[in-house]
């Protein structure tokens, strides 16, 4: 009875690579991904089809030339953070995938897992061949219980044919992955906390440094990635770093995924080249907005400091262009607001979440997101104060940078960012006025 | 005895042996006994404490971190409903209240029936397909009141 999402067929702007087997069903099994160019990439690094393997230093050499840079959230250059493992040593390493997507405006990662598993095992697997890795684990979110079936199967056949396990196809190397299920916590996608959920504890993060390439999972050297970081990693093997790079820009190579939802006509994962206009997104290939004219985009996941709809306008979706303008591209997940969204109604939906997924070791997190969910909900009823804007600020910048992990940042980002650019919505919230949207529901129903 | 099927206990076997350190697959052990169980009874977590050589209160430690995990029963279709942003935006909170009103209950609680219980959650990974549920681990996208009907109805004919 489960529903999946529907693939239309690619938007002229759009350049597929990660997202190539999209709604191919050949994809689903290791004969048809074969059919469709797979294990290509890992042949030539380990050098399967008559040609020389590739030293490890040259698959990073190839990866650090893509300029790709990590998709899962903080966008750190991927060959960089392969090259920081300890070359020899004694402890076993590991590299592991994150699949825990739960940034909220992020859902892409659940495309590449359902509809080309196989390049993702592909990977990893080139992944370790680079630091000298022998077991991989992919840590899958507890909800994606058919995503982890489809990818227990696509190990199932990759150990079958010889693509994993011992001596993978003759080659003398050897690599392991296991898949592997959370259990619902958003804090588990940071990776300290990650490699605690998967060692069997609470997923509670760690201090750094010392950072995961010197002590991660078990304390061994450790590359952790995202997905969609991951999936990209065959292609930019096969067909070069230059090529990869040259579709985005300097220093952001690549396409990169973007998970485009809210209040826009053509929701939709689109992969776009870095640097890609906002404007384009929203009215090219999202359609234009739904409900009203724009007011606020959230560029990169719920995290991610809001534009409001004239920023937003002139932005270009590359990492270093939306650092510029104060935010961050994050996870791709752009979420469209229209001018019918209370903005402190969409602040306190935020901080619900994050005051729920704090995990409550760090104490400005914890209370500081308990607090600020209280205050913003008596705010919103009309129970505010004139002085409870800036106490809102004045929180949440006591919550930025004193927290083990970004999770402090991450509640306390959206927030300064929404109350800065939308202050006059809070304070018409004042003297017992009720919402000023609340007669006319901003949601836009399904139609 | 063991309060798992066989098969399952065989399972769990399979899947501490698979780890570096058999600790490893608590979490999702934790989770498949769930799913055969409903949720978490005392004796299922003392019977993988012992398979894994930990203490119970180590297990209830884990168990009360992780939020699908959960030692009192749910209705056999557990209905989570999403009102994060994306979901907010297009009407996830109209849905929630109306699966609400549908089934005559509050958020965390079970029909009398024992058919259906409701749980608001956070994002599921279904923003571009928005409003978004799963009742159990089955996904349901692009909702409005008529289409949650028809799918709450549906689970009830399954029975
Ligand atoms: C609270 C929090 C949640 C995160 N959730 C995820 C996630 O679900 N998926 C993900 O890939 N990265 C997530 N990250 C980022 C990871 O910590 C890490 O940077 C990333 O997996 C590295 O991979 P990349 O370099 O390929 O992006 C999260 C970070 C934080 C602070
Ligand atoms: S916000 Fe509801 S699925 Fe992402």
């Amino acid at each position: 009875m489960a529903e999946r999402p529907a693939y239309p067929a690619a938007h002229p702007a759009e350049v597929r690579v990660v997202s190539q087997r999209f709604g191919d069903p050949r994809a689903a099994t290791l004969a048809g991904y074969l059919d469709t160019g797979g294990y290509q990439a890992l042949g030539k690094a380990l050098g399967l089809n008559g040609g020389e393997a590739m030293a490890p230093e040259a698959i990073i050499e190839e990866v650090k030339k893509s300029s790709l840079r990590g998709r899962g959230g903080a966008g750190f250059p991927t060959g960089l953070k392969w090259s920081f493992i300890p070359k020899g040593g004694d402890k076993p390493k590991y590299v592991l995938c994150n699949a825990d997507e739960s940034e909220p405006g992020t859902c892409k990662d659940r495309l590449i897992l359902e509809h080309d598993p196989f390049a993702i095992i592909e990977g990893i697997t080139i992944a370790g061949r680079a630091i000298g890795a022998q077991r991989g684990f992919i840590y899958i979110r507890g909800e994606y219980r058919y995503v982890l079936d489809i990818m227990q199967r696509a190990l199932a056949e990759a150990y079958a044919a010889g693509y994993l396990g011992a001596n993978i196809r003759g080659s003398g190397f050897s690599f392991d992955i296991l898949a592997h299920t959370g259990a619902g916590a958003y804090e588990c996608g940071e990776e300290s906390a990650l490699m605690e959920s998967l060692e069997g504890k609470r997923g509670i993060p760690r201090l750094k440094p010392p950072f995961p390439a010197i002590s991660g999972l078990y304390g061994c050297p450790t590359v952790i990635n995202n997905v969609e970081t991951l999936a990209s990693v065959p292609p930019i093997i096969l067909r070069g770093g230059d090529w990869f790079l040259n579709i985005g820009l300097p220093k952001n190579g690549g396409p990169r995924l973007f998970s485009l939802s809210g209040q826009v006509q053509n929701r939709g994962v689109y992969e776009l080249p870095l640097g890609f206009p906002l404007r384009r997104l929203i009215e090219e290939v999202g359609g234009g907005v739904l409900g009203g004219s724009l007011k606020a985009v959230v560029p990169g996941g719920s995290s991610t400091p809001i534009f409001t709809a004239e920023e937003a306008l002139g932005l270009n979706l590359d990492y270093d262009s939306v650092g510029k303008a104060g935010s961050f591209l994050g996870s791709g997940g752009v979420v469209v607001i229209n001018d019918r969204t209370c903005m402190v109604r969409f602040a306190l939906r935020v901080m619900q979440f994050y005051r729920h997924e704090s995990c409550g070791w760090c104490v400005p997190c914890r209370e500081g997101t308990n607090w600020l969910q209280l205050a913003l909900t008596r705010f919103h009823r009309g129970d505010g104060r004139p002085e409870d804007v800036d106490l809102f600020t004045d929180v949440a910048q006591n919550i930025l940078g004193r927290t083990l992990c970004p999770l402090g940042d991450a509640a306390a980002m959206p927030i300064l960012s929404i109350v800065r650019k939308f202050r006059s919505e809070f304070e018409d919230h004042l003297h017992g006025r009720p919402c000023p949207f609340a007669a006319e529901s901003s949601a836009v129903p399904v139609a | 005895m063991s309060v798992f099927s066989p098969a399952t206990r065989d399972r769990f076997e399979r899947l501490a042996a698979s780890y570096p350190q058999p600790r490893s697959a608590l979490v999702p052990m934790l989770l498949y006994a769930q799913d055969e169980l409903g949720y978490l009874p005392p004796e299922a977590i003392a019977e993988i404490a012992a398979l894994l050589g930990e203490t119970e209160l180590a297990v209830r430690e884990v168990i009360g971190y992780y939020s699908m995990l959960r030692t009192a029963p749910a209705g056999r279709y557990h209905v989570q409903v999403c009102t994060n942003i994306s979901c907010m935006l297009r009407g996830g909170e109209e849905v929630l209240a109306h699966c609400q009103r549908r089934l005559g209950i509050h958020n965390r609680q079970t029909t009398p029936d024992g058919m259906f219980s409701i749980e608001e959650v956070e994002c599921m990974g279904a923003c571009a397909w928005a409003p978004a549920l799963q009742v159990n681990y089955d996904f349901h996208q692009e909702l409005d009141p008529a289409k949650v009907d028809e799918i709450l109805e549906k689970y009830r004919r399954q029975g």
